[in-house]
């Protein structure tokens, strides 16, 4: 039986940036406890020999020319903002650096 | 009624004149008018818009322009789809507002062709659902019974065409959320070979099994509408740069004479409803009775399809969900540092399947549980395909029923997502492996009257054979029943 | 109190590890059409793709894969025959998708190396550099931070992004942990980081401005004692923006963890940034709690497997070596090792072989970029290349000089002209009426109004004291307001006083 605690199911979302309550986790880390279980049934057939597939179809080298296309307009790309300034989006504070 | 026409029979009134796209348009938006009340398929409808591209198929036809076969053909829009100046929320309040800036591809195409977009289709929150209760907005209802579910995610696509508000729709298909609701609601609805259609401007959920593809009352409309939304797009690195499948060629010459059809042992008997069994074994008499060659397939590996699939969509859309954080579009909630802002944003902006499914994901790619979890799905992947290749040299096409029961009622399955998960059980395979499905009508289960579908999958890039024997199937059991199985549907806005 | 570096190295070896970021200077950006234009007004260069909206996808631009293998290659590296892009997962405004479309476990190019040279007291020594891998990714938008006491991230109220620069194609180079440098580990890092910058440059693939951000270092420092085996703890420098910098930001860290240590303490793995006034660092992030990227592979894209016959075009097109030119120029021109080494250091070579070629000798040429416009460089304190004299402005003035239209000293004028952006040589010469005053008999007119002031300084050099020529030859150039050949006044001076 796959065990998410609380405090997994916390780290997770502070991982995935989502706020939530307690009764969300606790509620989640049982939940999530009965999922995991179900599918990690895949790992009784993932053996060392069997390669990973990432993309459906065997294709490779899609490459674009280097050519310039029109870009948005300010106004086309802000129109969505739920708030700007002096053409730019405006976000609350960030905290820490990259 | 006119609405009650195939969209062929539409395009063939509109090419003679018989009708203007104004008015075909018009009496789409009447009859949405007078039944989306009850059924809810719609999230927005655009009525100046759909009149004013109408009025513009018009005059190009009065002027005597060559137009393409579905110019001047109503159509629903999964809302999920992007399409410039029109509200596109994915059915989630995160989006609630947004009007994006440009077209999506299938959108460009639809446009191009003068088919009418007449609107947004409700849909499970980001496409995450198999009932169209996740919608962050309504539910949709079934027009065969107005207390069950439309399918999931695009039940507000087949809803749209079973109650007769549009002849063709759009929907999008990651793990049968075209061929589920199409089964369930008496429709046809294609996922066409991964690549097949652009992803540009669909917006992801797990951008590796996304697809999207036509939704219709009959077969041969959804040929013309996957011609219209089919082929390479430069914008979308996963399309595939081939000619599009001759599936309108396919659907009109409907033989399967000397055809080898697979059915998938797997894919039958213990979670099937009686009923759905019954009609998809009538179905299969009656192709046997038509010439092909009925024989039985394994897929030994499809019994971990499910498990594969709750990993790799939720990795992915982890991911793909995570440019929603009210910094450039969307919703913007809670104050404090812009952290907290989308810490806040993201609880109230998304509804419980989307957050459940988001921290699964970000669990299965967390380090040191991505070989287990991620790793092994994808490993899982490719046992699948292996699966389908070895089916594929003993058979042209595979079948099994699409889904395993008929509608359910709204609100039944909704506190047990495993349980939700397992309508999918028939129709992921296909997404895993990138090959293509289409489902059909196949009857109405005995014990509760409700539509049933079947499933037809074939190879990558052979999506005319769905249509081959999609339309054949169809045209023995409309002369069985003697008519369409929507006619049986009861009629709608009688109150 | 800080250790000397003297007692930090006695009792330490640092090992470094390099992280450099190109810019790469294609048309558009990596993954969709947008110019890459610097300086643009903000948000006018993004599109749906690189703005991450909804529904957008990538599409590769194919100039940066061929870019990023002819580093590759120029760094002796091995191209994959099969790579993929990954998706780096964390949440950071600048960053519209909240991933970054990155490589993880499969970098396009591995496994290279890099020779490089250092001036020491001991003589030139050479140092391999060992590449790890060089991969391809995108740039992130820019934030301005506003409100507050400081404009800086800490103390703003808000920020405001532009994402002009979102998407825009990155290369990233990583060096393995470079050891056996010892004290000379800070002039090694400058001198990889200079080599690099050279390499990158004469590719073609990248304008390599560490003062745009075009090109930027990360330096990983960390210490063992003498001898140890086991690594220490390192800290990681962010986005060092000058070769002085790389240089002075690895000495610093070294002495900063010489300190930590011996005081008993540990070091704490954490991102720096290096602060170019104090030439010191300050903490940034610590990565105590690491960052869990949760990479995979990234589905929107197909993957890269560049065909043998692809990579061995891109091989044979490849330019002559910085290194192999430099030799060639050396012995060319007969440049002293020294003058060679204070050209690169001053980073004019580019400079100077363009001015030669445009007609200057290469002595002259390389006497006004290492002396007049180096000097000048120093007083703003920014790189002779980031002047606005080109190499023609350069080799203009020499040519006036040779036909003597220009004596040094005008010249010096001129060049100091261009250089306050006061408009080219013949604008400047114009505008300020600088001109020679070759003309003999303006030139006599000063000089016997010279020795009508100074007769007793004229009857001496009559009387055959030439070193007192000098006062009046000071006289003339004075009336003439400099603009006379000196060499011209005294030859017409003696003349005149009988002494020619």
């Amino acid at each position: 039986m796959s065990k998410i605690s609380r405090d997994d199911v916390a780290n997770l979302a502070r991982l995935a940036r989502i706020e939530m309550t307690p009764a969300e986790l606790d509620h989640l880390s049982s939940e999530l406890s009965v999922i995991l279980d179900a599918v990690a049934r895949v790992q009784e057939v993932a053996g060392k020999d069997v390669p990973p597939t990432s993309h459906p179809l065997p294709i490779t080298n899609v490459f674009r020319a280097d050519e310039n296309r029109p870009s948005l307009t300010p106004e086309q790309a802000l129109s969505g903002a739920p708030a700007q300034e002096e053409q730019r989006f405006k976000v609350p504070q960030i905290l820490g650096e990259e | 009624m006119i609405y009650e026409k195939s969209a062929t029979e539409m395009a063939t009134a509109l090419e003679t004149g018989e009708i203007s796209a104004v008015e075909l348009t018009k009496a789409h938006l009447d009859r949405i008018a007078a039944v989306d009340g009850e059924v809810k398929a719609f999230l927005y409808v655009d009525s100046e818009g759909a009149l004013a591209q109408a009025k513009e198929v018009d005059q190009r036809r009065k002027a005597g322009e060559k137009l393409s076969p579905l110019a001047g053909v109503p159509l629903a829009l999964k809302d999920v789809m992007v399409q410039q100046g029109v509200p596109t929320t994915c059915g989630s309040k995160m989006l609630e507002g947004w009007r994006p800036p440009y077209d999506s591809t299938v959108v460009s195409r639809l446009k191009a062709a003068g088919v009418i977009i007449l609107g947004k289709t409700n849909m499970d929150e980001f496409a995450m659902g198999s009932s169209t209760e996740n919608s962050a907005y309504f539910p949709t209802h079934n027009p065969w019974d107005l207390t069950r579910i439309p399918g999931g995610s695009g039940g507000g696509s087949s809803a749209s065409l079973a109650a007769f508000e549009a002849p063709l729709a759009i929907g999008t298909d990651t793990g049968g959320s075209i061929r589920q609701p199409a089964a369930v609601t008496g429709t046809v609805g294609v996922k066409p070979t991964y690549g097949g259609v652009s992803r540009y401007g669909l917006v992801a959920f797990s951008s590796s099994l996304d697809q999207a593809g036509p939704c219709a009352r009959n077969v041969l409309d959804a040929a013309y509408l996957h011609e219209v939304i089919g082929g390479y797009d430069p914008m979308d690195s996963t399309s595939i740069n081939a000619p599009i499948p001759p599936v309108v060629a396919a659907a009109k010459n409907a033989s399967v004479k000397g055809m080898k059809i697979g059915v998938i042992k797997e894919l039958q008997g213990d979670g099937y409803q009686a009923g759905v069994l019954k009609r998809f074994n009538e179905s299969l008499e009656e192709l046997a009775k038509l010439g092909a060659e009925i024989v039985e397939v394994s897929c030994p590996n499809f019994e971990y399809a499910l498990a594969a699939y709750y990993l790799i969509a939720p990795s992915e859309c982890s991911s793909n969900l995570a440019r929603f954080d009210a910094m450039r579009y969307g919703i913007r909630v809670g104050e404090g540092s812009a952290e907290e802002v989308m810490n806040a944003t993201r609880e109230v902006g998304f509804g419980k399947e989307v957050k459940r499914r988001i921290i699964l994901g970000t669990y299965a790619l967390s380090s040191g549980y991505y070989d287990a979890y991620y790793g092994s799905a994808q490993k899982v992947r490719t046992l699948i395909s292996r699966d389908f290749e070895n089916a594929f040299t003993k058979a042209d096409v595979l079948v099994s029923p699409t889904a395993p029961t008929t509608a359910f009622k709204i609100g039944e399955k909704s506190n047990d997502p495993i349980a939700m998960y397992l309508n999918d059980i028939a129709t992921i395979p296909t997404n895993l492996a990138g090959v293509c499905g289409i489902s059909i009508p196949s009857g109405l289960a005995e014990e509760d009257g409700l539509p049933a579908g079947f499933q037809i999958m074939a190879g990558a890039m052979k999506d005319e054979r769905l249509y081959q024997v999609g339309a054949a199937l169809e045209a023995a059991l409309n002369s069985k029943w003697g008519a369409p199985i929507l006619s049986k549907a009861p009629k709608l806005g009688a109150k | 109190m800080a250790l000397s570096y003297e007692k930090v190295i006695e009792k330490y070896e640092p090992v470094l590890g390099l992280e450099v970021h190109v810019e790469l200077g294609t048309k558009s950006k990596m993954f969709c059409g947008c110019s890459t234009e610097f300086g643009a007004a903000p948000n006018t260069q993004v599109c749906p793709v690189c703005l991450g909206l909804p529904g957008a996808l990538p599409a590769v631009n194919g100039k940066a894969i061929e870019y990023t293998i002819a580093i590759g290659l120029a760094l002796n590296c091995s191209i994959a025959p099969f790579s993929r892009f990954a998706r780096k997962n964390y949440f950071y405004p600048d960053m519209p998708k909240n991933f970054q479309t990155s490589q993880y476990d499969e970098p396009i190019c591995f496994g290279g190396f890099l020779d490089v040279k250092i001036d020491t007291d001991e003589g030139v020594k050479e140092y391999r550099v060992e590449i790890e891998r060089v991969h391809m990714e995108e740039d992130t938008g820019k934030s301005l931070h506003m409100g507050g006491a400081t404009g800086r991230i800490h103390g703003a109220d808000y920020s405001l992004l532009d994402y002009n620069r979102a998407g825009i194609p990155l290369v990233e180079i990583v060096t393995k942990p470079l050891t056996g440098t010892g004290k000379y580990a800070p002039e090694v890092a400058r001198a990889y980081v200079s080599e690099l910058r050279d390499i990158l440059r004469s590719l073609g693939v990248s304008d390599v401005k560490m003062e745009q951000g075009s090109l930027r270092c990360d330096a990983n420092v960390s210490l063992r004692l003498i001898g140890a085996e086991k690594l220490g703890t390192r800290s990681e420098t962010k986005n060092v923006n000058s070769l002085r910098s790389v240089e002075r930001a690895v000495r610093s860290e070294m002495i900063r963890h010489a300190g930590i240590l011996d005081k008993g303490e540990r070091v704490i793995q954490e991102t720096r940034h290096f602060h170019e006034d104090t030439g010191e660092t300050t903490p940034g992030r610590s990565k105590e709690q690491a960052e869990d990227y949760r990479y995979f592979p990234e589905p929107d894209l197909v993957p890269v497997a560049p065909a043998a016959d692809w990579i061995e075009k891109i091989r044979g097109s490849l330019p002559e070596k910085p290194s192999v030119r430099r030799k060639r120029i050396q012995e060319e021109w007969q440049v002293p090792d020294k003058e060679m080494a204070a050209m690169i250091n001053a980073d004019v070579l580019d400079q100077v072989e363009e001015t030669v070629k445009l007609g200057a000798d290469p002595t002259r040429a390389r006497s006004w970029w290492l002396g007049e416009i180096a000097r000048l460089a120093n007083e703003r304190e920014v790189p002779a290349a980031s002047l606005p004299i080109t190499a023609k402005d350069v080799a203009e003035v020499v040519a006036l000089i040779v036909r003597g239209e220009l004596t040094d000293k005008l010249a010096r004028q001129v060049v100091e002209g261009v250089i306050n952006n006061e408009g080219r040589p013949s604008e400047i010469i114009e505008k300020r009426g600088i001109k020679v005053v070759s003309d003999d008999s303006a030139l006599l007119q000063a000089i016997e109004k010279a020795i009508a002031a100074q007769p007793d300084v004229a009857e001496k050099v009559r009387g055959g004291h030439i070193p007192a020529a000098g006062a009046l030859i000071g006289a003339v150039m004075k009336e003439t307001k400099g603009q006379a050949d000196a060499a011209k006044v005294r030859e017409l001076l003696l003349k005149h006083l009988g002494q020619g």
